[in-house]
């Protein structure tokens, strides 16, 4: 069996502020990571080799920075990495994005696609199914639990109030979720035969892609504008019995739709 | 040429889900301004009598696809039943609730129909045109984009449940319902449903919670708390001295050796707000404090801040809620 985890480095969201002068967001010195998701959906891939002996290849579109979260990949244990990278590619929306990353893995080969659920940059969880759809083959999106069983993938999927255990034969595309499965740290022997290991690019012309359907030309969403959070933040504050201070409260959480 | 605003009605075993009736009352401003109609989507089996509930919260034309291969959510019988429909009529915009299901289904039609799709909209806007403008938070809510689809039809967005308003119903509305047969694909049902199990609401990890009842020395009795955190769909969380103090479990502490948290209301009863119990919650999104302290740090960081004593302003939300 063959798998292909698709993996995104990601600013760490948590770790970004907001420059209180100018109210734009501060990135300098915000470290990389790979994109927790993703991660998970590295683990699910390892475990799978571990216990059914499968061939694991990371794939990650971006700059050539963007090498750091394969060679980490790669240190957890992933057989081969491959760095989308081409100035064709920029600007890509989610769609664009797909189409790129399916163009790739048609060229790889692949049993099973494995995807992070969403990115905390983005925080689209599209790519995924955009992918599979691409690939014309089926999805599984919020996985918390993947085993293979007689030749088809048994996975548990999670909805808001119920969970469906589902069966899909291979090829298949999952995408996972960070809370169900605790990534392995790097090892040392793999931290070692990483070294040896060659990152793979590949570029626009290595893979056969429609140049209208990628980059900002084959982005059907375009971003018109960016704000940053707007601090509303209460200097003054009132002064109240408990009846008038609850209603207050109440009146100004429905008002701003947040109760 | 592409006109209207579909709406996908989630409906789970029958039941329309909130979001649904938000996105209809969205969607019916927004067709006001652009001089279209509010078509709603009803996909399941035995959902056909839900029309009229569509209607009377702002559908014009409710398309029902009542069929057992819906019974259950599955990506591929639903996409093929949207995409039949959305061929057929074109939508100039077609909205989705930012759901588990909502976010499986609406990135899978997008790449169908090749159109672009806005993720986790908190803000729609549209012109007389029919330009839609979709606001989204990102980088984890640090940023707002606004974001438009200017040449691809549908113009697709999920959106935030319990962002939009829903109408108020009105059963006297009129409304078109319109069957829908599909030519399924079944060659492509290929994942089986081996079970679906309900589940009822585990603990909730505070770090998930989009609504905190965070309580602090000011609150001696936790049972009111706890009472406005159900109502309000939300859960209980603590500063550091009520876990020292032993009335809370550790895995509820906001703060810097606690949890980091950033849910869309934070309350802070009773909590004076020392500098590593802000470190846990002042990217919340929005923040209610309330203390007699009113020197209190936490007031620095509140959105509404009120100088009152915390266990009595629980219990008068109590009995408000």
């Amino acid at each position: 069996m063959k798998i292909i985890v698709c993996i995104k480095q990601v600013p760490n969201t948590t770790e970004i502020k907001i420059d209180p002068v100018t109210n734009t967001l501060k990135r300098d010195g915000v470290p990389s990571i790979i994109n927790p998701d993703d991660k998970a959906a590295l683990e699910v891939a390892l475990q799978l080799k571990e216990n059914c002996g499968a061939h694991v290849d990371v794939v990650t579109m971006g700059p050539q920075q963007a090498e750091v979260a394969l060679r980490e990949a790669l240190a957890m244990g992933a057989d081969n990495a491959y760095l989308l990278t081409d100035r064709a590619f920029a600007g890509s929306d989610t769609l664009a994005t797909s189409t790129i990353i399916a163009s790739a893995i048609k060229k790889l080969g692949a049993d099973v696609v494995l995807c992070g659920r969403q990115a905390i940059d983005g925080d689209t969880a599209q790519v995924g199914p955009q992918i599979a759809e691409h690939l014309d083959i089926p999805q599984v999106t919020y996985a918390s639990q993947v085993d293979y069983v007689d030749g088809a993938l048994v996975v548990k999927r999670q909805f808001e109030d119920r969970y469906q255990t589902l069966r899909v034969a291979t090829p298949c595309l999952v995408t996972v979720l960070s809370s169900a499965y605790k990534p392995r740290y790097m090892n040392v022997a793999d931290i070692v035969a990483q070294d040896q290991k060659q990152v793979e690019a590949i570029t626009f012309n290595d893979v056969v892609v429609n140049p209208e359907d990628i980059g900002l030309k084959g982005s059907p969403t375009k971003v018109k504008s960016t704000a940053t959070k707007q601090f509303d933040k209460q200097i003054a504050t009132y002064e109240l019995g408990a009846e008038e201070a609850a209603k207050l409260i109440v009146d100004t959480l429905k008002q701003k739709h947040l109760i | 040429m592409a006109k209207n605003i579909f709406v996908f009605c989630e409906q789970r075993d029958g039941e329309i889900q909130s979001v649904a009736l938000e996105l209809l009352g969205v969607a019916k401003q927004l067709a006001t301004v652009s001089g279209e109609q509010v078509c709603a989507l009803l996909l399941g089996s035995n959902v056909a009598d839900k029309a009229s509930q569509l209607v009377a919260y702002g559908a014009d034309v409710v398309y029902v696809v009542d069929d057992v291969n819906l019974a259950q959510f599955v990506t591929e019988p639903y996409t093929q039943a949207i995409t039949q429909i959305a061929r057929e009529y074109q939508p100039n915009a077609m909205l989705f609730g930012a759901t588990s299901i909502g976010r499986d289904l609406a990135p899978r039609l997008s790449a169908r129909l090749k159109t672009g799709l806005t993720a986790d909209c908190t803000q729609l806007e549209i012109d007389q045109d029919g330009n839609l403008f979709m606001t989204r938070p990102a980088f984890g809510g640090n940023l707002f984009a606004t974001i438009v689809c200017p040449e691809h039809k549908p113009q697709m967005s999920t959106v935030r449940p319990g962002v939009m308003k829903m109408m108020e119903p009105d059963y006297n509305r009129q409304g078109e319902v319109v069957s829908k047969t599909i030519a399924w694909d079944k060659s492509k049902f290929v994942v089986e449903v081996v079970e679906e199990v309900k589940e009822v609401q585990t603990v909730e990890k505070i770090e998930e919670a989009k609504l905190l009842v965070s309580c602090g020395r000011g609150v001696k009795d936790l049972t009111e708390a706890q009472n406005l955190a159900t109502k309000l769909g939300g859960t209980v969380s603590a500063s550091r001295c009520l876990v020292d103090a032993g009335m809370v479990d550790h895995n509820r502490q906001v703060g810097q050796t606690g949890k980091t948290v950033r849910p869309q209301v934070y309350f802070a009863f009773g909590i004076s707000g020392a500098i590593q119990h802000l470190a846990g919650m002042e990217e919340s999104e929005y923040i209610v404090a309330v203390n007699t302290d009113k020197s209190a740090p936490i007031f620095k960081v509140a959105n509404l801040g009120i100088v009152a004593d915390a266990q009595a302003v629980i219990k008068q939300l109590n009995k408000l809620i």
